[in-house]
């Protein structure tokens, strides 16, 4: 009677997980085997990993910007949580839709409007140049300064919201017992707020870090074509040069570096803490 | 820890206004040296709020606080050096029970070794000293009460402040904790401010006790004081139970008076005495009156009838209807009771004058 039912209830998700086999696992698999295959089979894509100084450069270029992204949004984010965690509840609420409202305008706009501003005639030349700060126009975008201006704009709700929901968990008594100790700002700050924050400014790093790593149309618009990341790597392999191999070799290191990264965190920190899982 | 002198504490008119809402109201207290204060009162009744602003959480809007003399109204709390166990006790989770005693020390810069002993010797204070290792959630209630006890006294604060320190443990661990920290008290010889809403543990840990309501002092005084001679219906009735009987003063005489309601004549032991015919409200406690035998006196007496009784274990409680008061709670020894009480058994009360004491009407 009880394995009838028990039956009846896989059957109900077997839907789902068709979908997900058919549309999701199927593909990658059929990615990682591609990867051996093209165009002689063998391990000749991923010998391109130690021989090939473009493919090195690539992966050294995004792990560069994926790193100094992660750091400045962790940076602001931190600072803006700091804020709103210890602001007053109406208050936190306007707080919260500033940090959201960008979250919903499409990532495409925010590029361009990122291109305007930062171009040779864009606003931020065109204001230094009449105000005589300089005289030749800075170099801020189809570069790495102006990818990275771009992915931390994008990944900075991303970071405040897990670091923010850890320090909204944190007791504002012990913040008030520590100062009847007789600690100053910055202890309190240091021993007790830092700390006890810590889960939620790794879980923010572990989501930018990852987001940032396959990131692409903020690179490819803010880049220019002439910085490369990963993920504009691979479109380029696979959709103009047709190196199904070498672009599938990319895409499984990919894989394999998010789940490197999960599986560094997880030995870390309690990850189903994190994400909300169990508790 | 030994040897230290308490220091003495001065609140003067002091008053707490939010917008409109005035959560203390023109409050004076003295606190002597060594001495253990409870300020006790419903929730509401501002007591919290006067510790928070001796603690400097709280801005007074007017009057003053000082120690020994020395005005601190306006120093921020980190620079007070008043220890303080918070409501839940706020231990920091990510310290161990060590580490969170070492806490005060380290944000005053003591040397490690001295740090360490320090340590030590306030855990052995509360009896902790095999726990210095755990973290704070894997102690019990009871613990975590005592190390934030030994938190708020490794740095010899001029001043411990308790706030709530027991309402979080059951009845049973309540009463142990409150023997400990009586037996604290008397072994440091610190000044102590604890604010409660548990008459019981006020009564039984306090050399004096300041009764709040709506942000106002009502009464303060040592126990017994208080619960001898209430000055008002609510202290009678907040510190244990009463019953209250209303009447006309009819004669005044020598040393006291005697009210009258319809039929019944009470007499009172006061030193002053209210005109003749004015109301009054006396209170009178359920343990001060006495079943009177056969031919028996006393210099009250009334006659009734059980309306309802409780079995209480250690005594009875009845309701016994009486005319012109109503209905009067009285408490009874079970053992050696001279009766077995039953519903609607008739009996005559009896009181002495001294056990009637007029109090002032605050009712609302």
């Amino acid at each position: 009677m009880i394995r009838r039912q028990d039956a009846g209830w896989w059957l109900l998700i077997l839907p789902a997980f068709l979908l997900m086999t058919a549309f999701y696992v199927a593909p990658i698999a059929q990615v990682l085997a591609i990867s051996f295959t093209e165009p002689t089979p063998g391990l000749g894509n991923y010998e391109r990993l130690f021989t090939s100084d473009s493919v090195q450069r690539v992966i050294i270029t995004t792990l560069r910007i994926c790193l100094i992204t992660t750091a400045l949004s962790l940076l602001l984010g931190y600072v803006l949580s700091y804020r709103i965690a210890l602001s007053s509840p109406s208050a936190q609420r306007w707080w919260i839709l500033a940090v959201l409202v960008p979250l919903w305008i499409s990532v495409l706009v925010r590029a361009f409007a990122w291109v305007t501003l930062l171009r040779r005639q864009g606003l931020v030349n065109e204001t230094l140049m009449a105000t005589g700060v300089i005289t030749e126009p800075l170099a801020l975008v189809w570069n790495e300064f102006g990818i990275i201006v771009g992915m931390v704009h994008y990944m900075v709700p991303y970071a405040v919201l897990p670091m923010l929901a850890s320090m909204r968990e944190i007791d504002p008594r012990l913040l008030a017992a520590a100062r009847g100790l007789g600690a100053s700002r910055f202890t309190i700050f240091g021993r007790i707020f830092l700390p006890l924050s810590l889960p939620g400014l790794l879980a923010a790093g572990l989501l930018v870090f990852i987001f940032s790593l396959g990131f692409y149309i903020t690179p490819a618009l803010l880049g220019g074509g002439r910085t490369l990341m990963v993920a504009e790597w691979i479109g380029l392999q696979i959709l103009d040069l047709l190196r199904w191999g070498l672009g599938t070799m990319m895409a499984t290191m990919l894989v394999v570096a998010i789940l490197t990264t999960l599986a560094v965190f997880a030995r870390v920190v309690d990850l189903r803490r994190i994400f909300g899982g169990g508790a | 820890m030994s040897g230290a002198t308490g220091h003495a504490l001065a609140i003067e008119r002091l008053s707490k206004r939010y917008g409109s809402f005035t959560a203390v109201a023109d409050v004076s207290l003295a606190v002597g040296q060594g001495e253990f204060l409870t300020l006790l009162g419903p929730s509401g009744s501002g007591k919290t709020t006067i510790l928070m602003c001796i603690a400097g959480f709280v801005a007074p809007s007017e009057g003053a606080i000082r120690l020994d003399g020395r005005d601190i109204t306006a120093l921020p709390p980190e620079r007070r050096d008043f220890g303080m166990v918070f409501q839940g006790y706020a231990l920091f989770p990510h310290m161990t029970v060590a580490e969170n005693v070492a806490f005060p020390l380290r944000v005053r810069k003591l040397g490690a070794a001295e740090r360490e002993a320090k340590v030590r010797a306030a855990l052995d204070l509360v009896q902790l000293s095999a726990f210095g290792d755990r973290l704070p959630r894997q102690l019990s209630g009871g613990q975590q009460q005592r190390v934030a006890l030994a938190r708020a006294l490794v740095f010899e604060p001029a001043l411990l402040l308790l706030d709530e320190p027991l309402s979080a443990l059951d009845k049973k661990l309540r009463a142990e904790l409150q023997d400990e920290l009586k037996a604290l008290h008397r072994r440091i010889g610190r000044t102590f401010v604890n604010v409660t809403h548990d008459q019981e543990e006020a009564l039984s840990l306090s050399d004096r006790v300041a009764i709040l309501n709506h942000g106002k002092l009502i009464q303060q005084g040592a126990p017994a004081e208080l619960y001898e001679r209430p000055a008002t219906r609510f202290v009678a009735d907040f510190l244990g139970k009463s019953n209250f009987l209303h009447g006309t003063v009819r004669e005044v005489f020598a040393g006291g008076f005697a009210i009258g309601a319809g039929s019944t004549r009470v007499v009172t032991a006061a030193a002053d005495s209210p005109p003749l015919g004015s109301q009054v409200l006396l209170s009178l406690r359920p343990e001060k009156m006495a079943l009177l035998a056969e031919g028996e006196t006393a210099e009250n007496s009334v006659t009734g009838i059980i309306e309802s009784w409780s079995y209480l274990g250690a005594g009875y409680a009845l309701n016994v209807a009486v005319p012109d008061f109503g209905t009067l709670r009285i408490t009874l020894s079970t053992w050696n009771a001279p009766i077995a009480p039953r519903e609607g058994l008739a009996l005559r009360l009896g009181w002495s004058a001294a056990a009637s004491v007029p109090v002032l009407d605050d009712a609302p």
